[in-house]
């Protein structure tokens, strides 16, 4: 029950936003603030909730709910989490909750004439979770698909009326969030023939039991198919090479808590659904198109890291690190090996922590200069505002890949995985994929000291010389800390989250 | 024993993160106290242990950082101890991390080599950090620096203690990562800033390969613990020993700066003095030689990586000793110097001289922390980090000069210093390799025994399960290299003896003696600066006659007479050159070979128009292409889309007229069909 609790109330808080409140516009914004940010706390202790349920021996979902839901064709409304999900389960409540605090100081303004009040943020930011927390607890096919699909809206309108900065904000944030909505849902339309491919040749939409198949009962050619689908709906919202230039754009344009959920949260769900579905429930598909998936995956991993390399803007270039980084995500799962999935799944968790954080500076820096365009930021901001550049430097730090810190893992997992990739997919090609994502690894760590290098270091530049203006605020810091620490923490400890998914991800490809 | 080296792992950390948040904050609590501390008593003399005691309980962020190392320096010491007293190889693990596949064990090993290593490196630590106190006493940023300065000698501490190849990795990045920031220390520079990514990103090419090597040499062995690995190196297919032990060796070029991997040595002498004496002398850059040390078993059944690695390290010794001749900055000198070293250290390893490496890698810390340390004091006195500013010294400065006298009769191999000793084993060893061609000995100090067997955790019938017993016998046993890399190693290393004594010579006769070259008024550095210079030398001078009390670190006449002849002509030829004309640089006699050796060949040059810029140029295409075709695609698959549904429009333009005209076309149509087709 704990998992309908967890769905039914910021689905509540979202109905409840649209409720007119009472008072002046500042009052309104007030109190707008302060219940997003108890409903978000609400939901955030219920996903602890579920986590100190949770029996930490099991392999298998737990805490379900299975009750039908639309009989006549056989859809349940059918929860449950395991080790795959559960720590996304608390990463998505947790960013939300962080995202809700740091709005509680921050609101982004609506640019231009645009009307968007606060509390239809508040109330869209809540439909966001809603389906961003159901798509991870989805036992059902459909029912995933339904949660899936329902993230999209409120994003649209998020980027569409609250992004966009400087000149011509209105049409360029309105062209992102055209170009997102319309490239996922092409996507999503693929995934929705993947799923139906499956469910009607199983005779069944229960995703426990088609996992437990392994594929049994879905002849050769049928499971081709139906990978080839599930993974091209999952690439584009991962996003895989060369499925990914809706990113930039929807990252560049989309306010703070917008770009730090779209990294943090939405672009998990793709390989989410690899992990889940995709390779579980098609496994001979899999074997087929995995070295591909591969080849694209390292693709990504080296496109990523250059054009991150002669990136100008700020936010731009965080938006390429993360198809860079997604890259080794998609490398791991493309090994269809366990450790290939931990590192996935690893590299999913740290790449929310890492990227959010990312995102979060961005947003304040962006906001403190007025422009994320590295020249015009010149240099010196570890003069100019030590802390905030300190933090910096540790996010891109943690982001290259630094062992020690959450982003070394899941990097070096992918690259463990494919030295020994399964027994059915061709070893040197996958040695050959290692070697190259070694180097985007090297890459990554270029571009990310080149950003450092030229932000942070050399003299203040001129035009900010004279310029005042804060160091990290209160409500930063209470926003970034628990990112910050997470980060360490599972870095350092890395048995936390492995220890969790190992058990789920054998029992997934049905492993010993 | 593993608690103790658990601690003195934790405890640099501890005062690392303690340092980096709230450095500052233990200052303003401690104040008051030091207020009371600093009003002297009528008649106390102000001299060097009381200044010390009034000048250091204000300062919370160098008390953070002194104490805790103190602490593991005691805490190794007794390491040290226990293992000279019992030799034995203890391993203690924390925990193991599932990883669906090779599990990951959080564990440390103490044994003889890492005891004395872990020694060193807080020795070293310790020098540093209370140098450093005065070194960066007006320094704003002295609590971040002395932060970073304990997280390296944590992570060094567990490269050397490291149970566990990928724990080993994790300190070993760790760092490479303290090694920028500590470099970048000055980032205002944009040199400064530039030196620091090149020095990150040259080892992460290296250790990218290393990383590699681990998976290789892991998966083979079915575990990452360093013991299982060495134990199992008799059974594992020699492809995977190969492969693995040649990968490790692209990290170990990078970290310890070995040719093609050695360019970021020098620029890194852009950080402060204290640091290249910590990190880019005495310990990080030793890692790399650790490292093939350690896991000196799976070289040995692989000489092909040997005969590799005895190749770089030639290159490494002659090329970096030619550029340090050259050198107008006596940092860049000493950087140079330390490629060379380094070299020694890995060409003793290739040709099986694996105790007088790690003797050298001992005296060599000690003389090389000892040089930096040293010339960081003439560099705070001078002003200047060129030696054309230096001379004359020698006077004011006694202290300083008389450790560096030690420091650089060390690194020219003179007796009775350190240098000599360890360095006359290397080349011994080598003339030992160049005859046997191999011949498999006996058993030495690897012999091992197979002690019990175990079934396999992957399903293998049994593996035999083999243990590795120190023995020592008379001489190292030689390994498999073909003899032509012994020969290559002992001629390269002779040759280098001359040229390394004839660049100490010159930089020592350059600084301290001849006529002052600038107007400053030299006066010995600061005590707190001086005297762990002063205490270096200590182990510089007499580091070697512990090697006498083993059989194989004992020095061989022959090569030992050889190699002081080498010596002496190099020094000897310098100083003829000198006395001269003492107001001008010998090096002046290298004509037009001078230019080629500053730059060191030009290699940077090289790299950076076959590598760097090729790089910058495809990122830009990439920029580009990802707007103009990637893209493209994509915006030019939502314009058609458009531009059909306009093509489709111009039907429905509401005229009824031609609603009807097609209506009537289409029943004629149809009827025809019908009319046609039946």
């Amino acid at each position: 029950m704990i998992l309908a609790a967890m769905l039914a109330v910021p689905f509540l808080g979202a109905l409840g936003m649209l409720v007119p409140l009472p008072g002046s516009p500042r009052r309104v914004t007030r109190l707008a603030r302060l219940y997003g940010l108890a409903v978000s706390g609400v939901t955030l202790v219920l996903a602890v909730a579920a986590a100190a349920a949770f029996d930490y021996g099991r392999r298998g979902a737990q805490l379900g709910v299975n009750v039908p839901w639309a009989k006549s064709i056989g859809l349940r409304f059918h929860l449950g989490v395991d080790g795959i999900s559960l720590p996304l389960v608390v990463l998505t409540a947790a960013l939300t909750f962080l995202c809700m605090v740091y709005t509680a100081r921050a609101l982004p303004v609506p640019a231009g004439s645009r009307g968007g009040s606060p509390q239809a943020l508040i109330g869209l930011v809540l439909l966001l979770e809603v389906g961003m927390l159901g798509t991870f607890v989805a036992l059902d096919l459909l029912l995933f698909f339904v949660f899936f699909e329902v993230v999209l809206i409120p994003m649209y309108f998020v980027i569409a009326d609250w992004g966009g900065s400087g000149k011509d904000a209105a049409p360029r944030a309105r062209a992102a969030a055209n170009k997102f909505i319309l490239y996922t849902l092409l996507g999503s339309g693929f995934l929705l023939v993947g799923i139906l491919i499956v469910a009607v040749n199983a005779h069944t939409l229960d995703m426990t039991a088609l996992t437990a198949r392994h594929g049994a009962g879905l002849s050769h050619g049928l499971q081709v198919a139906a990978f080839g689908l599930l993974a091209l709906g999952f690439a584009v919202k991962t996003p895989m090479w060369p499925l990914h230039t809706w990113l930039p754009d929807a990252h560049t344009e989309a306010p703070t808590i917008g770009s730090v959920l779209l990294a943090g949260v939405l672009l998990k769900m793709g390989t989410y659904g690899f992990v889940r579905i995709a390779v579980p429930m098609a496994p001979e598909g899999a074997k087929v198109w995995a070295p591909w998936l591969g080849l694209l995956a390292v693709i990504g991993i080296v496109y990523g890291a250059l054009a991150c390399l002669a990136q100008r803007e700020l936010k731009r270039m965080i938006a390429y690190s993360s198809i860079g980084h997604m890259g080794f995500v998609l490398l791991g799962i493309a090994t269809l090996t366990p450790v290939g999935l931990n590192a996935a799944l690893f590299g999913n968790i740290a790449h929310g922590l890492i990227t959010g954080l990312l995102f979060f500076l961005a947003g304040a820096i962006k906001e403190r200069y007025g422009t994320g365009d590295l020249d015009a930021l010149g240099g010196g901001m570890l003069a100019k505002a030590p802390y905030l550049a300190s933090i910096l430097t540790f996010a891109a730090v943690a982001s290259m890949g630094l062992p020690g810190l959450a982003g070394f893992w899941g990097e070096m997992l992918a690259l463990l995985g494919a030295y020994e990739p399964h027994s059915g997919l061709p070893r040197p090609t996958f040695i050959t994929f290692m070697a190259v994502g070694g180097l985007g690894a090297v890459l990554t760590a270029a571009y990310f000291l080149r950003l450092l290098s030229r932000v942070t270091h050399g003299p203040v530049a001129e035009r900010w010389r004279t310029a005042r203006f804060a160091d990290v605020r209160s409500h930063e810091l209470l926003a970034w800390t628990p990112l910050i620490t997470a980060t360490l923490f599972i870095g350092l400890w890395p048995k936390t989250l492995l220890a969790l998914t190992d058990g789920a991800v054998r029992l997934l490809l049905g492993a010993r | 024993m593993i608690v103790v080296a658990a601690v003195a792992v934790v405890l640099p950390f501890a005062a690392a993160l303690v340092g980096m948040l709230f450095g500052h904050t233990v200052s303003h609590l401690l104040s008051p106290l030091a207020r009371r501390v600093r009003k002297p008593a009528p008649g106390t003399a102000r001299r060097g242990a009381l200044v010390l005691a009034r000048r250091m309980p204000a300062n919370g962020p160098a008390l953070i950082a002194v104490v805790p190392v103190a602490v593991s320096t005691v805490l190794t010491a007794v390491l040290a101890v226990d293992q000279l007293r019992h030799p034995a190889s203890h391993v203690g693990t924390l925990t193991r991390v599932p990883t669906g596949t090779v599990e990951i064990t959080l564990s440390l090993q103490v044994d003889g080599l890492a005891s004395v290593v872990a020694l060193l490196v807080c020795c070293v630590a310790l020098a540093v950090q209370i140098y450093s106190v005065a070194y960066m006493r007006d320094d704003p940023r002295y609590s971040s620096y002395a932060a970073f300065v304990s997280l390296f000698t944590a992570a060094m501490l567990l490269v050397v203690l490291s149970g566990d190849l990928l724990v080993l990795y994790v300190g070993w990045e760790v760092m490479g990562i303290c090694s920028y920031f500590l470099i970048g220390h000055y980032w205002h520079d944009r040199a400064t800033s530039r030196a620091a990514v090149k020095a990150f990103l040259v080892t992460r090419l290296g250790d990218v390969g290393f990383l590699f090597g681990i998976f290789v040499l892991g998966l083979a062995a079915h575990s990452f613990q360093i013991r299982e690995i060495i134990g199992r190196v008799g059974v594992m297919p020699h492809t995977a020993l190969l492969a693995g032990t040649l990968l490790l060796l692209c990290g170990v070029a990078g970290k310890s700066a070995q040719f093609p991997l050695h360019t970021w040595l020098p620029d890194a002498m852009a950080g402060p003095t204290p640091i290249s004496a910590l990190i880019h002398a005495a310990t990080m850059v030793a890692a790399g030689v650790y490292v093939v040390a350690r896991l000196y078993p799976a070289f040995f059944f692989a000489p092909a990586s040997l005969a590799v690695l005895g190749v770089i390290a030639a290159i490494s010794m002659l090329g970096a000793a030619l550029a340090a001749l050259a050198q107008e900055d006596l940092k860049r000198v000493l950087a140079y110097s330390t490629i060379s070293q380094l070299a020694y250290m890995a060409a003793g390893l290739a040709v099986g001289a694996r105790d007088g490496a790690v003797f050298h890698l001992l005296a060599h810390g000690a003389f090389k922390a000892l040089l930096f340390l040293g010339a960081g004091c003439v560099i705070v006195t001078v002003g200047s980090n060129l030696m054309s500013a230096m001379g004359g010294l020698r006077l004011a400065m006694p202290v300083t000069f008389w450790s560096m006298t030690v420091g650089f009769a060390a690194l020219a191999g003179i007796p009775p210093a350190s240098g000599f000793f360890s360095k006359d084993t290397i080349l011994s060893q080598a003339w030992k390799a160049a005859h046997d061609r191999g011949t498999p000995s006996a058993g030495g100090w690897y012999a091992s025994t197979p002690l019990t067997t175990r079934p396999a955790p992957q399903g293998q019938a049994v593996v035999l399960t083999w243990t590795v017993k120190p023995r020592h016998m008379m001489g190292a046993p030689v390994p498999h290299i073909p003899s032509w890399v012994a020969w290559l190693v002992l001629v390269t290393g002779l040759l280098t003896v001359v040229i390394t004594a004839a660049y100490a010579t010159r930089t020592w006769l350059v600084t301290f003696f001849g006529e002052r070259r600038s107007a400053v008024r030299a006066r010995e550095a600061t005590p707190l600066m001086r005297w762990p210079v002063a205490a270096l030398a200590v182990p510089a001078l007499i580091l070697g006659f512990f090697g006498l009390g083993s059989a194989e670190l004992r020095p061989e006449w022959g090569m030992a007479v050889i190699s002081l002849l080498c010596a002496a002509a190099g020094a000897g030829g310098v100083y003829v050159v000198w006395n001269n004309d003492p107001a001008l640089d010998p090096v002046r006699l290298l004509g037009p070979l001078r230019p080629v050796l500053r730059a060191a060949f030009y290699l940077d040059t090289v790299y950076d128009v076959t590598i760097v810029r090729p790089v910058r140029a495809l990122a830009r295409l990439v920029v580009h292409a990802d707007e103009r075709v990637v893209d493209a695609g994509v915006e030019g698959s939502g314009r058609g889309a458009r531009r059909l549904g306009g093509l489709l429009r111009a039907t429905e333009n509401g005229n009824a007229q031609a609603y009807v005209s097609g209506l009537f076309a289409g029943v004629v149509l149809i009827v025809v069909a019908v009319v046609v087709l039946t």
